[in-house]
């Protein structure tokens, strides 16, 4: 393919950091969804693992998103570069909803039961990384942050790279048994890491 | 039969009466009623005018909703999430259904699952029941004890283990065709044999007063109380009495996870998780779980920790 068609500017009645938001609060409607069901009592016989795991999903395929803009922008040439923010801050929102629903809600802030949970289990350990390393980078996603960081903030913000390595782990070993779904997810984000290493070179060519 | 006693609720946690018999629109009958499996609907409706008069009915605990016991649930041939089952379980069509005694028995027998219900009856039994996953239920079952039909097949001497063997139908079970990323099929179980000849030990064919679902292991399975449930083998099709220690599926999956005894101990952590507490399914809230410390034996100690004087409860799990 020797064109591809550069996307046209349609017009918007809303500015950049309006739909920025919209596209937040729209997204977080599934999160809306699953707790209202959770309270009406219509999301099965354990709701709070429900919520639990449904977030957590979430909160790995906003990362995964997140991360495609880029190879999405180069290889396909469709431009959501507006919307990577708003996404990598969904993935923070569902992965903190996800850890407030484990050690809150589940485990009832019980140090005890945490402390045992955390030294036996790796995959919580990749959980738990993957969780700093998302709270580190929503943290540093202010413009303000951006502007005092300077050079600094795109080898730190490429640390999401390494969180979603530390999601695959999380989500893969999690199960009694090898599940199917984490292993797509696997799949997906192997396929973003592998876009990421084509030279810049080389984009032209695709 | 005689009955046989086993740890009580307190008086706190028993459910009225009145609601528990008005949410069962379809009675069971008292305890020792018998039931046949098929048509049960009518003989339990015949059955209802003697409810009232069971004043001593036996319940341990709260029972967990029976919407919860027939959605909630570990049957991987179905699929892994709890839901599955109810929902993947329409294509199996477990009747006509038979269950083969054999190995090293006097009696070797495939009996047809009614001449089973005719030979041992039902009766209803009120067991807690803990997930190796660290949550629980109470759960009413019917079914008849292990013990009566091991006895009718007459075990010979040197008999030390019973094997269990679930049904493997991959076309009308959607997890027995994922391959790589589920057990090896079909899904074997088994006991020692004093273990299996425990009073507690059951064969059930029904829960809540009615036949089995499909999803909860139709038409016959195993439950043994104090173990993790996944002893509890589903849709039986084979018992096997034999002289060594056969396999168990999850300890073929992951011997260092699952043991083959697999007695629930609040002191022996799962190598992935602590087993010293569990979330009470039923209970609770979107925002509070209800949790319980877990019990050695699940409550029964009294009745089956007699059976591993001597043995080290960590190394044989």
């Amino acid at each position: 393919m020797s064109s591809i068609p550069s996307p046209r500017r349609r017009r918007s009645r809303f500015s950049p950091v309006t739909r920025q938001v919209l596209l937040y609060l729209f997204f977080l409607l599934p999160a809306a969804m699953d707790i209202a069901q959770g309270m009406a009592g219509t999301l099965g016989p354990n709701p709070t693992s429900a919520c639990l795991h449904d977030f957590g999903r979430y909160a790995f395929r906003f990362l995964l998103v997140s991360l495609a803009v880029t190879p999405l922008k180069r290889f396909v040439g469709v431009d959501i570069m507006l919307y990577r923010r708003p996404l990598g801050l969904l993935a923070f929102t569902y992965a903190a909803l996800h850890v407030f629903f484990y050690v809150v809600v589940a485990r009832h802030l019980d140090t005890h039961i945490l402390w045992q949970d955390f030294s036996s289990r790796p995959f919580l350990t990749f959980g738990v990384l993957t969780f700093l390393i998302l709270a580190a980078l929503a943290s540093t996603s202010t413009r303000r942050a951006i502007r005092a960081l300077g050079r600094k903030w795109s080898p730190l913000h490429k640390l999401a790279y390494l969180a979603m390595i530390f999601a695959c782990i999380h989500y893969s070993i999690a199960f009694k048994t090898w599940h199917v779904e984490p292993f797509i997810y696997t799949v997906i984000a192997i396929c973003v890491l592998a876009l990421r290493m084509v030279p810049r070179s080389a984009r032209r060519k695709v | 039969m005689a009955a046989y006693r086993y740890p009580q609720p307190r008086a706190s946690e028993i459910t009225p009466r009145s609601y528990f018999l008005s949410r069962r629109a379809v009675m069971a009958g008292v305890v020792g009623t018998t039931l046949a499996l098929a048509g049960s609907e009518q003989v339990a409706q015949a059955a209802t005018g003697t409810a009232q008069n069971a004043s001593g009915w036996p319940a341990p605990e709260k029972p967990t909703p029976q919407n919860d016991v027939t959605h909630y649930n570990n049957f991987y041939e179905f699929g892994t999430d709890k839901g599955d089952p109810a929902e993947l379980s329409g294509a199996f069509k477990p009747l006509p259904w038979s269950v083969q005694i054999d190995g090293l028995v006097d009696n070797p027998r495939t009996w047809a699952l009614e001449d089973l219900l005719k030979q041992f009856g039902q009766e209803e039994r009120l067991y807690r029941m803990r997930c190796v996953e660290a949550w629980s239920m109470v759960i009413p079952w019917n079914g008849f004890s292990l013990a009566a039909l091991l006895k009718a097949a007459a075990p010979k001497m040197g008999a030390r283990y019973v094997a269990f063997t679930s049904v493997l139908r991959p076309s009308e079970m959607p997890g027995q065709r994922r391959g790589l990323f589920a057990l090896k099929w079909p899904y074997v179980e088994g006991l020692r044999l004093d273990e299996a000849m425990h009073p507690l030990t059951l064969l059930a064919t029904g829960v809540y007063g009615e036949a089995l679902p499909t999803q909860n292991g139709a038409p016959i399975r195993l439950v043994v109380p104090w173990k993790y449930g996944f002893k509890g083998i589903k849709s039986i099709t084979r018992i096997t009495v034999t002289d060594r220690q056969p396999p168990t599926s999850w300890n073929l999956m992951a011997p260092e996870e699952y043991g083959f005894y697999a007695n629930v101990n609040p002191a022996v952590d799962h190598p992935r998780w602590s087993q010293a507490s569990e979330q009470i399914i039923g209970e609770g809230s979107l925002f509070h779980t209800a949790r319980k410390p877990t019990q050695l034996f699940n409550g029964y100690a009294e009745q089956v920790a007699g059976l591993y004087q001597g043995m080290d409860l960590r190394k044989d799990f």
